[in-house]
């Protein structure tokens, strides 16, 4: 690896438009015919790094270097004539096509007019063989497996002539074997003298194929390592790390009752991949549940599971002894569940609606908010206020429509709306996600005083802080399962819910049960 | 009752549905172009009403049916044109656009043809030329057949190539695989270096192309003048047909000549006592069951496909 590097990027920025710094000052650096991986958590920046190299973005500063020579790509068009390939992790195919016809797309070889279909096929079968990647150049890609699927994705980057491969998350989507499968497919690309960027949360994987690592955190590189020289505790420690440290002086915990019973829960998506395997849990009144985790593992499906927008999830959920599993979601609003969601520009909010009909979105049905078949305005204008008052919401009136206000403004509304509901369960998905420090502290107060007045809350955060300072007691989540379980979440220590975050470390099936309290 | 037996059955009724059907193919095979790649063009009832008008005047001044012909593609083409500079430049809605062109050539071709001809009615002032009528050699002399299949519009020939020209074209050309690829999943078709807009515009001028075919039969084959408001829904009957043949060519082609057929039928009807508006619903009613049809199938070919992938 001494020799000079294939692709070298120099310290290179990424300040996006609204201020996000997203890489800052990053260096990374390829050698011919690795496979090197590239981890973080979500948010460090690698993403926008490989976007960078692939032409999706453009970098605010810095240099990049191919072979020595200085390249400024302009689209992703660019990239891939420079040799440069993408696998996505959402892929991008054109379902009702067959193989071929996503093979070659942009790039047909025709006879005439016509494409050339019979030298297309034999393009493809060509390809295949020699990188062992089996497929049938005929079958319409709708009807393949997620596993064949990326394998026409490697193809499709193979064939327009990329001799460096940048592979996202590939394995978030796999089943283990075809995680096996792939891996294979890679040492044989690495052989052929392909350059491979791994990126990745999984650890394991990690050490099982990447000869060099680089660390990401908070959008600057944290180091560079040969696989071989670093334990998977170094890694972990080295990724997952917090800067702010927030405290709240909680006071002493009473859980009550038991308030949200989850049991033996399971989802099969339509990959058949099992992304919920058995988990279960329970929350008391006045007491504050971290769910932790990195995204990706199931996390998305259990609130949608419990909030009712998951068809299929098996098992039983009940709320003050009633099943709600499978129950319309206003059935399950009507039973005393309120929940903060994670998107709050697509799910939590209408954008062009003003902040006072967003606030009243729950209660309009209610007879009390109404005045025979209209609403009672003067009601609601005075609730607005109140509400735009107690939380500190940065508006010029509760008419002004809830788009125009800044994120964590708008986010104040919707846990001012979930909160003044007074529900027996709250469900906070990412409550302080992108919002201002100040909005942060508001919102986390308003979920301590919830917990006090004996509302049981769910809190999933990919925000160490926030779940480590929040939660009374935390639960991890890995690969759709449950794999630790803290009592009490101020004695977790970051290291070592890193270390169950990432699957290094995982504790027995009994300590994990105790999170069911029977 | 066994009168109206006799037309249904005869070879002049079988030659009604494919003249009746032209304008409506025309505007399906509009409608496919656009949809296949991921633009509805609602503008086609409006394109044929410009382009059957145009081709009335320029006909008139020049003498020429061809150069009628030639003018009334311009027009089409250019309307198309027009329509992808909104939407796809500006970003203006593809239904706003595809609204303002309709009722622009509703009010605009009345508006210019009283410029034109001093009528807000018809052209009937202008001297304006037909497109011929082929009677093919050999095919005429073939009994049933001939009486069916000879001595149409030039058009009507022209239509059945678009269909075979349209086939070719998105089956087996790389523009053709770009324009499904693109209406299917623009961000892959992008990903490998695709442009998407671009396809999108040809895709809506080839639409304008044969929208403006339809208009032109309209006025110069069909008839042999413009009147106001001449197509009369056919733009919109060759999306619907477009909808009923799932989207293939093929399926587009023989759905719009079930719409033909319903249309020919009308007129047949005409000659029993029941009330003319009656019998005019009849293409409309045949939309709604064709729509029915094809709701109904498509459900179940999803479940089919539920119950393939539960079983996996």
């Amino acid at each position: 690896m001494e020799t000079s590097p294939l692709l070298e990027i120099t310290n290179i920025s990424k300040v996006y438009p609204n201020g996000v710094v997203a890489n800052a000052n990053v260096d990374f650096s390829l050698a011919k015919g690795e496979i090197h991986a590239i981890v973080g958590e979500n948010g460090a920046g690698k993403s926008t790094l490989m976007k960078m190299i692939f032409g999706m973005e453009e970098p605010s500063e810095g240099e990049m270097r191919l072979n020595g020579q200085k390249v400024k790509f302009r689209s992703p068009q660019d990239a891939i004539d420079s040799g440069i390939g993408m696998v996505h992790q959402h892929f991008m195919l054109v379902p009702s096509l067959t193989v071929v016809d996503n093979m070659i797309l942009g790039m047909e070889p025709t006879r005439g007019f016509n494409i050339h279909y019979k030298e297309a096929v034999r393009m493809t079968r060509e390809l295949s063989a020699r990188y062992n990647l089996a497929i049938d150049p005929l079958a319409r890609v709708e009807d393949l497996t997620v596993g064949m699927k990326q394998k026409v994705e490697i193809l499709k980057v193979l064939i327009r002539g990329a001799r460096i491969l940048i592979l996202d998350e590939p394995t978030a989507v796999l089943t283990p074997q075809e995680t096996e499968e792939l891996f294979k497919q890679l040492q044989a690309l690495k052989r052929e003298g392909h350059t491979i960027v791994f990126i990745s949360h999984k650890l394991k994987e990690v050490k099982a194929i990447c000869d060099r690592i680089t660390i990401m955190r908070a959008g600057k590189t944290e180091g560079v390592f040969e696989t071989s020289s670093v334990s998977e505790r170094e890694i972990s420690r080295l990724m997952v790390g917090r800067d702010v440290v927030l405290k709240y002086d909680k006071g002493d915990r009473k859980p009550g009752r038991p308030v949200l019973q989850a049991r033996n829960l399971i989802y099969v998506n339509a990959e058949a991949k099992r992304v919920l395997q058995d988990v279960g849990f329970t929350i008391r009144e006045g007491e504050i549940l971290g769910i932790a985790g990195v995204e990706g593992n199931g996390q998305s499906e259990l609130v949608r599971a419990l909030t009712g927008s998951l068809p299929g999830a098996e098992g039983s959920v009940t709320v003050g002894g009633e099943s709600i599993l499978g129950r319309s979601i206003k059935d399950i609003r009507d039973r005393g569940v309120s929940y903060i969601p994670e998107d709050r520009m697509r799910q939590g909010a209408a954008k062009d609606a003003s902040i006072a009909d967003n606030l009243i979105s729950m209660f309009y049905r209610l007879k009390a908010w109404n005045r025979g078949p209209l609403l009672n305005r003067k009601k609601i204008a005075a609730f607005s206020e109140a509400q735009i008052e107690r939380y500190k919401i940065r508006a010029k009136s509760p008419e002004q429509p809830i788009g125009m206000l800044s994120g964590g403004n708008m986010q104040k509304v919707v846990v001012a709306r979930e909160c003044e509901a007074a529900p027996k369960l709250l469900i906070a998905e990412q409550p302080t996600r992108g919002v201002d420090v100040g909005a942060a502290q508001l919102i986390h107060q308003r979920l301590l005083e919830m917990r006090a007045e004996g509302c049981a809350i769910l809190l999933l955060s990919a925000d160490l802080n926030e779940i480590l300072e929040v939660s009374d007691s935390l639960l991890v989540l890995y690969d759709g399962q449950f794999v630790a379980y803290y009592p009490d979440a101020s004695q977790v220590t970051e290291e070592t819910l890193g270390f169950a975050m990432l699957g290094v470390q995982r504790q027995s099936e009994a300590e994990v049960r105790r999170a069911i309290h029977d | 009752m066994s009168n109206f037996f006799d037309i249904l059955f005869s070879t002049d009724f079988a030659f009604s549905v494919l003249r009746v059907m032209t304008p409506i193919l025309f505007a399906a095979l509009g409608a496919l172009i656009s949809n296949k790649a991921g633009i509805v063009n609602i503008g086609l009832e409006g394109t044929m009403l410009v382009a059957a008008l145009t081709g009335v005047i320029v006909s008139a001044y020049t003498g020429s049916a061809w150069i009628g012909l030639l003018a009334a593609i311009v027009a089409g083409v250019a309307i198309a044109a027009l329509l992808g500079f909104f939407t796809l430049k500006f970003k203006t809605h593809i239904i706003l656009g595809g609204i303002a062109v309709n009722m622009f050539a509703s009010g605009g071709t009345v508006f210019i043809l009283y410029l034109v001809s001093g009528d807000k009615g018809a052209s009937t002032s202008l001297k304006s030329a037909t497109l011929p009528s082929l009677h093919i050699p050999l095919l005429e002399d073939i009994p049933v057949l001939g009486p069916i299949l000879s001595g149409h519009n030039v058009l009507t020939y022209v239509s059945l190539a678009c269909v075979a020209g349209l086939y070719y074209l998105l089956a087996k050309t790389p523009l053709g695989l770009r324009i499904r690829s693109v209406g299917e999943n623009p961000q892959a078709a992008q990903s490998v270096g695709v442009r998407v807009n671009r396809v999108q515009f040809i895709s809506l001028l080839i639409s304008g192309f044969f929208a403006a075919l339809g208009g032109a039969y309209m006025s110069m084959g069909y008839l042999s003048l413009f009147t106001r408001d001449m197509t009369a829904g056919r733009g919109w009957i060759g999306i619907a047909a477009e909808a009923v043949g799932r989207s293939t060519t093929i399926g587009t082609f023989l759905s719009s000549l079930l719409f033909g057929a319903a249309d020919a039928l009308a007129n047949a009807l005409q000659i029993l006592k029941i009330p003319a508006e009656l019998v005019g619903t009849t293409p409309y009613v045949v939309t709604v069951i064709g729509l029915i049809v094809y709701a109904v199938a498509e459900a179940r070919m999803k479940k089919r496909k539920m119950a393939k992938r539960a079983l996996k």
